[in-house]
């Protein structure tokens, strides 16, 4: 697998004591859109930071595009583009000219027709010479992932970038990243909404607490998101499942009163039918039926819910 | 080295300066009249010379390095400190640029306003006051070498401060007793015996008797002993900067 941002056994202990992250293990796959999950608090902001330079690891380290992040900072920072949470912008200075900033901190000669290319890109082009202080929350924001794409980045992290964004802004971000893909950038984005994340992500980690505790496919999980499971209360306890119904995906419980059936919801048929008459046929009566659905969310909450 | 970085930063905090011509360039201007005003020539006329020299042109060295030094520091320090007021440092500090590169574009861009105005006020001096450089280099030397110095000190009280109040408060409390007390209005030479003792303490009699060598080749301590306290200065400077980015003081967690 060509990963590239490689995390190994980074811990995170601030000042204060709290810890931030316990030994976070974590590939991304080069060219892929990876969602960060978790709840707030949970240390993305802080993995962020730490792969950015902003915050000092305490422990572990950081390959991105395979340079160390401290003993080899100028390669591996050059190649990373970041927009973080908060609204922290200039206040004086015009559109272009901060662009123009950022790009030049990061090494790069001027290039007045990539800056272009970018407004353009994010609709920002009849904003170019406005003072950044003249411009809505919505628009500031365009400027933050204008700036952050000024050098050119192949990695680019997106730290809650829909937080308080409209629709519209929300829309045209993910044309443009997916547009960042397809020229081969990777981009690693944090975020609360899980929608979001089956939206647009190729593959989603969970983080909660300093701890990874999934890295998934997003289809691997959509699969998941889209099983359905209808349990049967049995009238009379059973001792196993009857040969007759070797067909379906049927697990019995402990006590042998409780029959749970796991069905695919988007195949052609859901087999319910069935097997309830199988049921009938093997003299198997039940006294109630619950079925449910597992959602991203369902699964988030309990992983999340589990570790507390 | 990452040039490109050390330009963008030296144009980004010069413009500053150019957006805020006023307080930037005029109004140390405008107060450095008033005390040629005040002090050379409606108080000075009553004042004799002083080892020779006028006593108007004998404070024009001294005024000249009282705003260097004031200016050096407002400037730097307000320079550092309001990328970390409004977040933006991030930015910096995500870029791969050393802490060298982030020094020379702030404190150069700091020490150049410090020098274009100390450029422009022994302009507005000559207005005022016929006055003599006896050793031009010197001068520059001595001029840029306190502007260098300063606007570190500035950098340093830019990235100490997390307040407004405390970004004011060195400068206010204990600069400017500093170099009133420094020798810009006066020779050390008229205090009596036991406070010239005490002036010898303080660094700034050093950088203005210096400055006012190369202007009038009189001095209140030998030139040698002057250079050599500003550099030692200088040095210290450099070395509390190179810890401050060392182990990240006040900008990482």
């Amino acid at each position: 697998m060509d990963s590239i941002i490689s995390v190994s056994n980074l811990s995170k202990t601030y000042a204060s004591g709290f810890q931030a992250l316990r030994n976070v293990d974590l590939d991304i796959r080069r060219g892929e859109i990876f969602a960060l999950l978790g709840p707030n608090g949970a240390g993305k902001t802080t993995l962020i930071s730490i792969i950015c330079g902003i915050v000092n690891p305490s422990s572990g380290n950081v390959l991105a595009d395979g340079h160390d992040i401290i003993s080899d900072y100028r390669a591996a920072r050059s190649k990373i583009g970041l927009v973080l949470q908060e609204l922290t912008t200039d206040v004086f200075e015009t559109v272009r000219d901060t662009m123009s900033f950022s790009r030049g901190l990061f090494g790069k000669p001027p290039d007045p027709a990539h800056i272009e290319k970018v407004m353009t890109d994010l609709s920002l082009l009849d904003k170019a010479d406005t003072k950044i202080q003249a411009l809505s929350g919505g628009m500031k924001r365009r400027v933050l992932i204008a700036k952050a794409l000024a050098h050119e980045p192949k990695i680019l992290f997106l730290d809650e970038p829909t937080a308080g964004v409209d629709v519209e802004l929300r829309r045209d971000m993910w044309e443009m990243v997916r547009g960042l893909r397809e020229n081969g950038v990777t981009i690693i984005l944090t975020t609360h909404y899980i929608e979001e994340a089956e939206l647009i992500a190729d593959r989603i980690g969970i983080i909660n607490k300093g701890e990874i505790i999934l890295v998934e496919e997003k289809e691997a999980l959509m699969q998941k998101l889209g099983k359905r499971q209808l349990t049967l209360y049995l009238q009379n306890p059973i001792a196993s499942i009857p040969a007759g119904l070797n067909g379906f995906d049927l697990e019995l419980s402990g006590d042998g009163s409780e029959l749970v059936y796991t069905f695919d919801v988007h195949g052609e048929e859901t087999g319910i039918a069935p097997l309830l008459k199988l049921l009938n046929e093997h003299g198997i009566d039940y006294r109630d039926i619950h079925s449910s659905e597992s959602s991203l969310e369902e699964i988030f909450v309990s992983l999340v819910t589990e570790k507390r | 080295m990452n040039f490109y970085a050390i330009r963008s930063i030296y144009i980004f905090e010069l413009a500053r300066t150019w957006r805020t011509l006023m307080q930037s360039i005029a109004s140390p201007i405008l107060s450095t009249s008033l005390y040629f005003v005040v002090f050379g020539a409606a108080i000075g006329s009553r004042v004799g010379d002083i080892e020779g020299i006028s006593y108007g042109a004998f404070i024009v060295p001294g005024l000249v390095m009282l705003t260097i030094m004031s200016e050096s520091i407002s400037n730097a320090s307000f320079g550092i400190y309001l990328p970390k007021f409004t977040g933006t440092i991030y930015e910096v500090l995500s870029a791969p640029v050393s802490y060298i590169e982030v020094i020379l574009g702030y404190v150069g861009a700091a020490a150049t306003k410090s020098v274009i105005l100390g450029a422009l006020i022994l302009a507005t001096a000559r207005l005022f006051v016929p006055y003599h450089v006896l050793h031009p280099f010197w001068m520059a030397g001595f001029l840029l070498l306190t502007a260098v110095s300063f606007c570190l000190f500035g950098f340093i009280i830019g990235i100490w401060a997390d307040s407004f109040q405390k970004l004011q408060m060195v400068p206010l409390m204990i600069i400017t007793p500093l170099t009133f007390l420094g020798g810009s209005f006066y020779s050390i030479h008229m205090l009596p015996p036991f406070w010239q003792k005490v002036a010898l303490l303080n660094p700034v009699v050093y950088l203005i008797s210096g400055f006012r060598w190369s202007f009038y080749g009189v001095a209140d301590v030998n030139v040698e002993v002057s250079l050599g306290m500003t550099l030692l200065f200088l040095a210290v400077c450099i070395a509390v900067v190179w810890r401050i980015f060392r182990t990240g003081y006040k900008l990482k967690s």
